[in-house]
């Protein structure tokens, strides 16, 4: 049967979920909660794309889109398996989930690539 | 006991029960199990809501002006927040069951799981005032 | 404290019924009883047809394994008095078949640790006259937790993947393989390796950690399963460098 890549993904699977618990929280309270609710001011246009510009940011940006993505794709799909008991769909839910995460890695890596 | 039973020391007439599709809705810690599993998809979610920050930024100010008016409305702000409790779920599960799957050895000696949770939540305090100060920089 | 306590007992006699019926028998509470004690009253007392297995009353045969109250525990360390007020729900442990009342059928467990060679391998066995494998406080200490397994079976009850998956080869086939990958006498990780990367192992498991909840020893085999998928990640890592591993 090859070799097996399942041991491939879950690796993939456990730095998108290090990278998320660690990272997500603050990204998620201060860019849906804090200043949308108006706790604290939104960083001026300038100061954010002068950031975007730089190629560390770049990179970290991909990091923490592109695993996630993984991690949640590696994860749903056993999800759906087991919570629903459709594993006979398994070629459909694996198209999808990881299809979905591949998709977005992609569109992640075309836009940080094209920033003005 | 009747007389009709038909089968010999070697196929048992066993009773097999099937699990319920409803399986996860059982006892408590199965359903936490599959909410666990489930903060998968706002983690998901709000990587793309990553994407759609950066797409707003490179199409200029503009765009990025509605990008925070559309973040201030009702609607997000409520799903920002559902997805923060999820997110925040899917972080300390992950930190408090990290020492079961890494098994850290000094000298031979495995560390105390408290010391594997303790630096998890270390850096996670670490990393994000880093995150907070870069990105709110004047 | 209540004079007598009810129990509601899963029963299946095969040779009458399709499925299992709960019956209620009354008995006596004592403050120092514990279920299995309770079983055995019925058995002696009430109804002499009921069925179960038991042997040490002490936690350490592993055969008394019963779910009470939905739960899977080893009957005879559940106090009585932990699951007042009654009836209190007994019924054998789920995902094995039933042979009858509360006896299941334990024969796919035993297939399943025999794959995984939970034994001491060796390349080449040392001349008895060399003397025994030697072993550190450190290096015993590595595996130490895992040995502790009676094979009660509470693990795999309390395993939904195992439900929904019987191939899988569970949480306490797994343990055990760990016990002896773990120890330094043992040079069998490389031949153990197929079987549990292998599709019935390490992978169908999704970490619901119920296992360990349960399990009456701390043998944790959550923790192992976990450990291990790293240990087979970075194997797959190293079969990718040319001079790697194959």
């Amino acid at each position: 049967m090859g070799r097996p890549i399942t041991p491939f993904l879950w690796l993939l699977f456990s730095v998108g979920g290090t990278v998320s618990a660690l990272l997500f929280p603050v990204h998620l309270f201060l860019t849906g909660l804090a200043i949308p609710l108006g706790w604290i001011d939104p960083p001026r246009y300038e100061a954010l794309i002068g950031l975007l510009r730089h190629p560390i940011t770049r990179l970290y940006l991909f990091v923490i889109i592109a695993f996630p993505l993984v991690h949640w794709a590696h994860r749903f799909r056993y999800t759906l398996y087991d919570g629903l008991q459709i594993k006979h769909l398994t070629a459909l839910i694996v198209v999808f989930c990881y299809g979905a995460a591949l998709v977005g890695s992609a569109a992640a890596a075309y836009l940080l690539w094209n920033i003005p | 006991m009747s007389l009709g039973a038909h089968y010999t020391p070697y196929h048992p007439k066993w009773y097999r029960r099937r699990v319920s599709v409803w399986w996860w809705l059982q006892t408590w810690s199965y359903t936490r199990f599959v909410l666990r599993e489930l903060t998968s998809v706002f983690v998901a979610l709000f990587a793309v809501v990553l994407l759609w920050h950066i797409w707003a930024l490179e199409l200029g100010p503009e765009a990025y002006a509605r990008l925070l008016v559309r973040l201030g409305t009702p609607l997000f702000v409520v799903l920002h927040g559902v997805a923060f409790v999820f997110v925040l779920f899917h972080s300390i599960t992950w930190f408090n069951l990290a020492p079961k799957a890494m098994v850290v050895r000094l000298r031979g000696k495995r560390m105390p799981d408290w010391v594997v949770v303790g630096s998890n939540y270390a850096a996670w305090l670490v990393l994000s005032l880093a995150v907070a100060v870069i990105l709110l920089r004047r | 404290m209540p004079a007598t306590v009810a129990l509601a007992v899963a029963r299946y006699r095969p040779e009458e019924e399709p499925a299992p019926t709960l019956q209620t028998y009354e008995v006596p509470f004592r403050e120092d009883w514990v279920v299995l004690d309770a079983l055995n009253y019925i058995k002696d007392r009430l109804d002499g047809s009921l069925s179960f297995r038991w042997s040490c009353r002490m936690g350490v045969c592993g055969s008394c394994g019963m779910k009470v109250n939905g739960t899977p525990v080893l009957t005879c360390a559940a106090f009585l008095s932990e699951h007042l007020p009654g009836p209190i729900r007994v019924e054998p442990l789920d995902y094995f078949p039933v042979v009858r009342d509360l006896v299941v059928d334990l024969s796919d467990f035993m297939r399943k640790l025999k794959k995984v060679k939970p034994w001491i391998l060796r390349e080449e066995e040392k001349p008895l006259a060399e003397g025994e494998y030697r072993q550190t406080p450190d290096q015993l200490d590595a595996y130490k937790q895992f040995s502790m397994c009676i094979n009660c079976m509470l693990c795999y009850s309390a395993c939904p993947i195992y439900g929904l998956e019987p191939s899988f080869i569970g949480p306490a086939a797994i343990a055990l393989a760990q016990r002896y990958n773990m120890d330094s006498r043992d040079q069998g990780a490389r031949e153990r390796l197929e079987i549990l990367s292998g599709y019935d192992g390490i992978w169908q498991c999704t970490f619901v950690g119920e296992c360990t909840k349960v399990c009456p020893k701390n043998v944790d085999p959550a923790g192992a399963i976990q450990q291990y998928k790293l240990t087979s990640a970075v194997h797959w890592l190293k079969t990718l460098l040319p001079w790697g591993a194959r």
